[in-house]
């Protein structure tokens, strides 16, 4: 099945994000990742969520159909920037500790806590980049690890701004088109 | 103006402001506030009091389907909306507006499992429109308004309000003035004129067009454009369940009902076109049969509301979201270039008297009314007689339950107008009849309102006929299609399982006696001769009357597509 990248625009009210979770799950639509929070647009929060599905476009109308979700755009094939985070800890006996510190560095990840055994470590990148970096510490012995999902941002001028959505005009449009079905 | 209210009385007058003026429930402790101050207000909000939520909600789908309006259902918190769960699914499958106001627990002891506390947005949000938990008094009013906003627009649905008897409880100075923000609520009515315009092109090129109705059609109030569209073009029209009535069927160009028990000559028929224009249909599996071997050589153009519905079973040539009435209004305002048309009406001529020639042949309708040997009653025998009676007389609606029953009145009864066959169809909910007729009965007292229903599914929700009685309804009389089976899956169960007839044989209690404890007038037939007379007398009753018909226990629907068999695939004995 093919992967897909979807940022989706919705109300912030509470229980959007229960709905479209449920709507996921009941179609059979399988979520690799998702991550939700607040945007620049008061009212507005941003979901992005990477689905494996060979009917993407039904995936998308069936988020339509929510009444809160405002914006729903495949940005599979654009340029994106992405970013996941990763928090691990390793298990790191004081002889090795050099060597890990050297290995964030190239990584670009951070060291965020030191203790005598163990080290937690911030890494943030493209998914591949994580995949690996997590890969390259793995013989360490990790202790523990935490992922977030996928956040995703179409690079350039043009973007998911959730400022124009929430105004009332459309509101107009529909209260006129359905009286004028209805004569 | 600038006096307090309650939030039930806030209720009450948003409901009377967006059109509300009748109401079907059952009170109880979390909603007592609602029905506390519908005592004020009720000369304008009726009140019709089930006997069972279920009973509430199919009644607000009956009064819904059979006006276009919204339809209104009102439960206690816990088991009181736990019972509407099923008619509200009922509601999603089939497209109604339909309203559902919960009782919910106070807010303070909201999420503690506080006496009868159910999560009934959590339970109900996949078979929704939209749903609300209302935990405050200032929000009631824009709810309300918002809710009967969302069900009767775009695709209808049903959309329920949670609200807690606190916030029914509270006062405050009601503002009913707040403007409906939907920002992400935007269905499109007007369809694209360049869409349009391809998809009449299409059908131009095309020499075997078929034209298929369904529920869409209803709902939309599009049949003068259909009727209009067919004509012009001399396009044969094919009705979906829910499309019965939506084009009279009597009409040379009505070729009837598709599908699993749908005519072999209108499944043929979309066998063989090169072209399907499917208004308002969603291509349910009932209807396609197999849906990669359906209409193979069509190209197809889909035509509906809701986007979603637009390829999800189907794969289409062109896409046409709008509502039907408006999209059919562009069609006919095309002027295509008179050669092409010209073109167009040769062919489809020759494939209308091929496909009239295939309707003469398999419609088994005429076949069945001329039966002569009446000693053993038939199911068919029933539906002849109704039928007659019922035409004889005009103004009748027929609501039908699930089962053979249902597949035989759809097959056998008549269909002239809109919203006059009303039936469970993509829930098949069991149960659904005698509630639903009780809400068209009462939108409709002019109209007879005929419950066509099975032994089986009669038994889930016959408590009703009591509020018909406490409501002095007098239009419903009750056709129970008595075969002493769950008949529709003892077919099955005959067809493809050796005759295992596990859980199907049926015991049913003296339904004429039942009627009569009720207050009705009961009817027992047993012979073929007595149908007349009884369906005579029902109709010289002043008030409610069942008949329970006494069929042949072991009669199958016939024409049956086997199930995920292709639609050309019929069997008819
Ligand atoms: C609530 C519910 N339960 C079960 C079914 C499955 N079912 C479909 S048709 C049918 C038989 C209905 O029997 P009856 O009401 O006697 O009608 P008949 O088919 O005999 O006309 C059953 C059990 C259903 N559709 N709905
Ligand atoms: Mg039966």
């Amino acid at each position: 099945m093919k992967t897909h990248i979807l940022v989706v625009l919705m109300q912030d009210h509470p229980g959007v994000l229960n709905r479209a979770v449920s709507m996921f799950r009941r179609r059979g639509y399988n979520i690799a990742s998702l991550a939700v929070g607040h945007t620049e647009t008061t009212g507005v929060s941003r979901m992005t969520v990477v689905v494996e599905s060979d009917h993407v476009e039904q995936v998308v109308k069936q988020l339509y159909r929510l009444v809160e979700v405002l914006k729903v755009s495949d940005v599979t094939n654009d340029p994106t920037v992405e970013r996941e985070m990763a928090l691990v800890k390793l298990h790191v006996p004081s002889q090795q500790r050099a060597e890990i510190v050297a290995l964030a560095e190239v990584f670009g990840a951070k060291i965020v806590d030191v203790s005598v055994t163990a080290m937690v470590i911030e890494m943030t990148g493209g998914p591949a980049k994580v995949d690996n970096f997590i890969d390259m510490v793995r013989p360490f012995g990790i202790k523990e690890m935490m992922r977030t999902g996928r956040i995703a941002m179409v690079r350039g001028a043009r973007g998911h701004s959730g400022a124009d959505l929430v105004d009332t005009g459309w509101q107009n449009d529909v209260a006129g088109a359905a009286s004028a079905a209805a004569q | 103006m600038s006096d307090k209210r309650t939030g039930a009385q806030i209720l009450c007058e948003a409901l009377i402001q967006n059109g509300v003026d009748t109401m079907f429930g059952l009170p109880g402790g979390a909603i007592m506030p609602f029905y506390h101050a519908m005592w004020e207000y009720r000369s304008e909000l009726r009140h019709i009091l089930c006997r069972h939520e279920q009973g509430a909600g199919h009644a607000a789908e009956g009064f819904a389907r059979s006006t276009g309006r919204i339809g209104v259902c009102i439960g206690t918190s816990g088991p009181g909306t736990t019972n509407l769960v099923t008619p509200i699914a009922d509601a999603w499958m089939d497209s109604t507006p339909m309203l559902a106001i919960c009782g919910q627990v106070s807010s303070a002891v909201l999420g503690k499992d506080a006496f009868q506390e159910t999560d009934i947005t959590g339970i109900t949000m996949p078979i929704t429109k939209h749903n609300y938990l209302i935990k405050r008094v200032e929000d009631i009013a824009y709810a309300v308004k918002e809710a009967i906003f969302i069900a009767t627009t775009g695709r209808p649905g049903p959309v329920l309000v949670d609200i807690t008897k606190d916030a029914l409880q509270a006062s405050m100075v009601p503002d009913y003035s707040k403007k409906i923000f939907l920002p992400g609520y935007r269905p499109t009515y007007q369809g694209s004129k360049k869409q349009i315009k391809a998809a009449l092109d299409l059908m131009l090129q095309s020499k075997k067009p078929v034209m298929m109705i369904g529920n869409g059609v209803m709902m939309a109030n599009a049949s003068d454009e259909v009727m209009a569209f067919a004509e012009r073009y001399q396009i044969p029209v094919i009705t979906t369940l829910h499309g019965l009535g939506a084009f009279p069927q009597d009409h040379p160009l009505s070729l009837g009902m598709p599908g699993m028990h749908g005519w072999v000559h209108a499944n043929r028929a979309i066998q063989e076109s090169d072209f399907l224009l499917n208004i308002g249909g969603r291509f349910d599996d009932r209807v396609t049969g197999k849906a990669s071997t359906f209409a193979p050589n069509a190209s197809i153009v889909h035509v509906d509301i809701d986007p979603s519905e637009i390829g999800k079973n189907i794969e289409v040539d062109v896409p046409i979201v709008g509502d039907a009435k408006l999209v059919l209004l562009s069609l006919l305002e095309e002027e295509p270039e008179e050669r092409k048309v010209t073109e167009f009406h040769h062919a489809a001529a020759e494939w209308l008297v091929y496909v009239r020639e295939l309707q003469a042949k398999h419609q088994h309708k005429q076949q069945y009314l001329n039966r002569p040997d009446t000693s053993v009653m038939m199911p068919h025998d029933v539906y002849a007689v109704l039928t007659k009676e019922m035409n004889e007389r005009g103004n009748y609606r027929v609501v039908t339950d699930v089962g053979q029953h249902q597949m035989w009145a759809a097959q056998l009864l008549d269909w002239y107008r809109p919203r006059t066959h009303i039936t469970s169809g993509g829930a098949g909910t069991m149960g659904f009849a005698m509630p639903a007729a009780l809400g068209v009965a009462v939108a409709h007292p002019e109209d007879t309102v005929w419950v066509v229903c099975g032994d089986g599914g009669f038994q889930m929700t016959n408590q009703e006929m009591i509020v018909v009685v406490q409501e002095n309804i007098k239009n419903i009389k009750i056709a129970i299609i008595n075969n002493g089976f769950l008949g529709m899956v003892r077919q099955w169960q005959e067809l493809f399982e050796g005759k295992r007839y596990s859980g199907t044989p049926l015991t049913s209690p003296n339904f004429q006696k039942l009627a009569e404890a009720y207050g009705w007038t009961g009817i027992t037939v047993e012979s073929g001769d007595q149908i007349e007379a009884a369906v005579q007398q029902a109709y010289a009753t002043d008030g409610p009357v069942l008949i329970d018909f006494r069929v042949e226990r072991e009669v199958n629907v016939f024409p049956m597509v086997p199930q995920n068999k292709s639609i050309g695939e019929m069997i008819t004995e």
